[in-house]
């Protein structure tokens, strides 16, 4: 069963409608493949780009689709619940945009930004180090000031898109004043002298590439800074705050795709002469799992209607990523759980769900960060 | 160009499709609608043609109010305005009284070219074209797979058992398509942002001229006597190869009278 929506307008029912449909014809039929084969479907964000889901909440003067973020999550709520890379994706996208839609001048802005919103450009977000990855305040990748270009040198691990995006949105050192030293760039692919790492062999996430990205003299026009020089850190982590919205989102929905198959299974599947959902043991189960993710969606809706208010939104993001995401790891290790040893085979899609939620609790700030961001709230 | 395409909703082919025990009509309100499936090929071919020759695409539906979400989605791929012919009159018209109606609605809209799908997913009677053909009085290519314009004259290729059949006719025309004719786009935000501010003119019977005696329920020509649900798929026949599964298979076909 489909998740349940009450959205504001006509014009986002539709929205929904119409990415129910691409996500069952074109991510259903190609999402078992290409996560075993670990292939990254750039077509499928061209698609997505084409329809105009990849610029929902941008404003309309850059070719967005001015929506507010309650709405543009639940898309992604959509998306992940068939294919978690792609989501991610979109959502590693989005946040990729961000530093230069929010802080770019209207020169850079209206030169780049209506080919990354249209899905023309995919985009990288290169923030964490191998060694900083928790602390991004501790990178060591440099920008170095050479009249009127920049020289970037450094490794920024962990990328996602790494070597297939076309742009990469790249966090480095312009001074040793820690927090305050660094500074944001736009860099385009194909930039002599930046290269990539084999990309990582991961537990699940296979469609989404994720590779080392190395700056060896990489030489980009001054003008390709974006923001003042010293702002690079809170540009990205203002980022951040919207980008956990979006693994939020993705989470709900892959757990929203766990538990709806899991429910499926139950129906049909028999022991000690009935269905196993007709035993109660099971069905509370079941009862937990779809509890969670109401839940969980309820708490990103509910940071996301502040967000679209102008309100701060900062504390309620991180707890909306931890329960989603915290939420996702147990409703989908329970779905495998429902489906007994059919669910520990790849025959059917919940062992993928689960190995796609772990990487929920670690990337955009582990969920051990997130009660520190939290907490550092209460404690204000 | 003035392109009129008929757009039928139909019950989600996903959900569960059921008939109503009291009058043996569709359970319309128990399935999500959605856009006939032919009829999305119907529209892209519409669209190509406008794109290729400009004009106009005007989408007409018959159907209840809830019908006006397939009109929205067709606005949102491209066509530029609707006509929604609906009226507690019309329901349970059979396929001689739908195409009196849409015959009527066309009266209003005029038409050089009015494009269909084949078959809809529902009642799947497939006389749609034929029928309005002959009450407007203008040729009709039906099945069509490929459909080429060239002033008045109209090309078009129609499927048939044995391959296909070439076949021209002059505008103004009635044609059916196939699946293969096309590839249908997907809306966009944007077309579905710029559908809200398309036209949608709603008629119901007396606008449209049609007469109330001759349609509905009450007094269509064909009734649906009895029904019943499909009888369960049985199981498969298992061959097993045991060097000799060629010669079982071919066996099998032929108990079938399919070789
Ligand atoms: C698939 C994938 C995609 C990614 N994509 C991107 C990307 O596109 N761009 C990008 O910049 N990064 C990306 N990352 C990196 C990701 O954001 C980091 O892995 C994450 O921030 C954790 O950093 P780390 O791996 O260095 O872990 P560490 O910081 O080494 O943490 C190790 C453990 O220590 C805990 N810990 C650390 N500090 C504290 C503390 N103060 N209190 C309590 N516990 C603590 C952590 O919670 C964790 O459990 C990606 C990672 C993965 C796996
Ligand atoms: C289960 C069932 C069985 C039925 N059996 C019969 C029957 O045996 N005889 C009979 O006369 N009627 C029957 N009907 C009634 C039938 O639904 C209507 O007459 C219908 O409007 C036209 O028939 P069709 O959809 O089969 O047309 P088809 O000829 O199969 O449809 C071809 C195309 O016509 C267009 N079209 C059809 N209906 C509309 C519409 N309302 N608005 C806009 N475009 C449209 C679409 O483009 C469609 O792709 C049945 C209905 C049901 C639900």
């Amino acid at each position: 069963m489909p998740a349940v929506r009450h959205l504001p307008t006509s014009e986002s029912e539709d929205l929904i409608a119409l990415t129910r449909e691409l996500a069952a014809k074109e991510l259903a039929p190609r999402v078992t493949a290409a996560e075993r084969e670990g292939a990254f479907p750039r077509e499928v964000f061209a698609t997505l780009g084409a329809a105009g889901l990849l610029s929902l909440p941008y404003p309309e003067e850059f070719g967005g689709g001015a929506q507010p973020y309650e709405v543009y999550l639940q898309v992604l709520e959509e998306i992940g619940a068939v294919w978690a890379s792609v989501g991610v994706g979109v959502s590693v996208h989005a946040l990729s945009c961000f530093p230069l839609f929010a802080y770019g001048t209207d020169e850079q802005r209206s030169a780049w930004l209506p080919g990354m919103l249209s899905g023309e450009r995919l985009g990288a977000y290169c923030l964490s180090e191998a060694h900083a990855g928790s602390d991004p305040a501790a990178m060591r990748a440099r920008a170095v000031r050479d009249g009127d270009s920049y020289v970037l040198d450094g490794a920024k691990a962990w990328t996602t898109h790494g070597g297939e995006a076309d742009f990469y949105t790249v966090m480095a050192r312009t001074s040793d004043d820690g927090a305050r030293g660094i500074s944001c760039f736009h860099v385009p692919a194909g930039t002599p002298g930046l290269e990539f790492d084999r990309p990582e062999d991961k537990m699940g996430l296979m469609g989404s590439t994720t590779a080392t990205v190395r700056l060896e003299g990489v030489r980009v026009p001054a003008g390709n800074r974006i923001g003042a020089e010293g702002q690079g850190l809170s540009i990205a982590l203002a980022g951040l705050d919207a980008g956990r919205l979006g693994i939020a989102a993705v989470a709900t929905g892959l757990a929203q795709g766990a538990l709806d198959t899991a429910v499926r299974y139950a129906k049909e599947r028999e022991a000690f002469g009935r269905a196993i959902i007709d035993h109660q043991g099971l069905a509370f189960v079941l009862a937990d799992m779809a509890a969670a993710v109401e839940s969980a969606r309820a708490t990103y809706l509910s940071a996301a209607r502040l967000k679209d208010a102008g309100r701060p939104y900062g504390r309620e993001a991180s707890i909306a990523k931890l329960i989603a995401t915290d939420n996702a790891m147990r409703v989908t290790t329970d779905a495998v759980q429902v489906l007994g040893g059919a669910g520990y085979t790849r025959d059917f899609p919940v062992e993928r769900y689960m190995r796609e939620a772990k990487v929920m609790q670690i990337f955009e700030g582990t969920n051990q960060i997130q009660r520190l961001v939290i907490s550092r709230h209460l404690a204000r | 160009m003035n392109i009129v395409v008929l757009v039928k909703q139909v019950p989600d082919t996903e959900s569960p499709r059921k008939l109503k025990s009291d009058d043996s009509t569709l359970d319309r309100a128990a399935a999500d609608g959605v856009i006939n499936e032919l009829d999305e090929y119907a529209i892209e071919e519409a669209l190509k043609i406008k794109e290729a020759h400009g004009g106009e695409v005007t989408v007409l539906t018959m159907g209840p109010a809830k019908a006006t979400d397939s009109i929205r989605k067709a606005l949102a791929m491209g066509a530029d305005k609707a006509v929604h012919l609906v009226d507690d009159g019309l329901a349970g018209s059979d396929a001689l009284q739908t195409s009196y109606a849409i015959q009527q609605a066309l009266g209003r809209t005029g038409f050089d070219i009015v494009i269909l799908g084949s078959e809809s997913t529902d009642a799947r009677t497939g006389v749609l074209a034929a029928m309005l053909s002959e009450r407007l009085g203008v040729p009709q290519i039906t099945l069509a797979n490929k459909v080429e314009i060239d002033g008045s004259a109209i090309k078009a290729q129609r499927v048939t058992d044995y391959g296909y059949d070439r076949v021209e006719a002059t505008l103004p025309a009635v044609v059916s398509v196939v699946e293969k004719i096309n590839e249908p786009r997907y809306p966009s935000f944007k077309g579905i942002m710029a559908a809200k501010k398309k036209p949608v003119e709603t008629l119901g019977l007396g606008d449209a001229g049609i007469d109330a005696a001759q349609v509905g329920l009450a007094n269509a020509a064909t009734e649906v006597v009895d029904f019943a649900d499909a009888p369960a798929r049985a199981q498969g026949q298992i061959v097993t190869d045991e060097g000799d599964g060629g010669a079982k298979i071919a066996e099998f076909l032929a108990s079938k009278k399919f070789v």
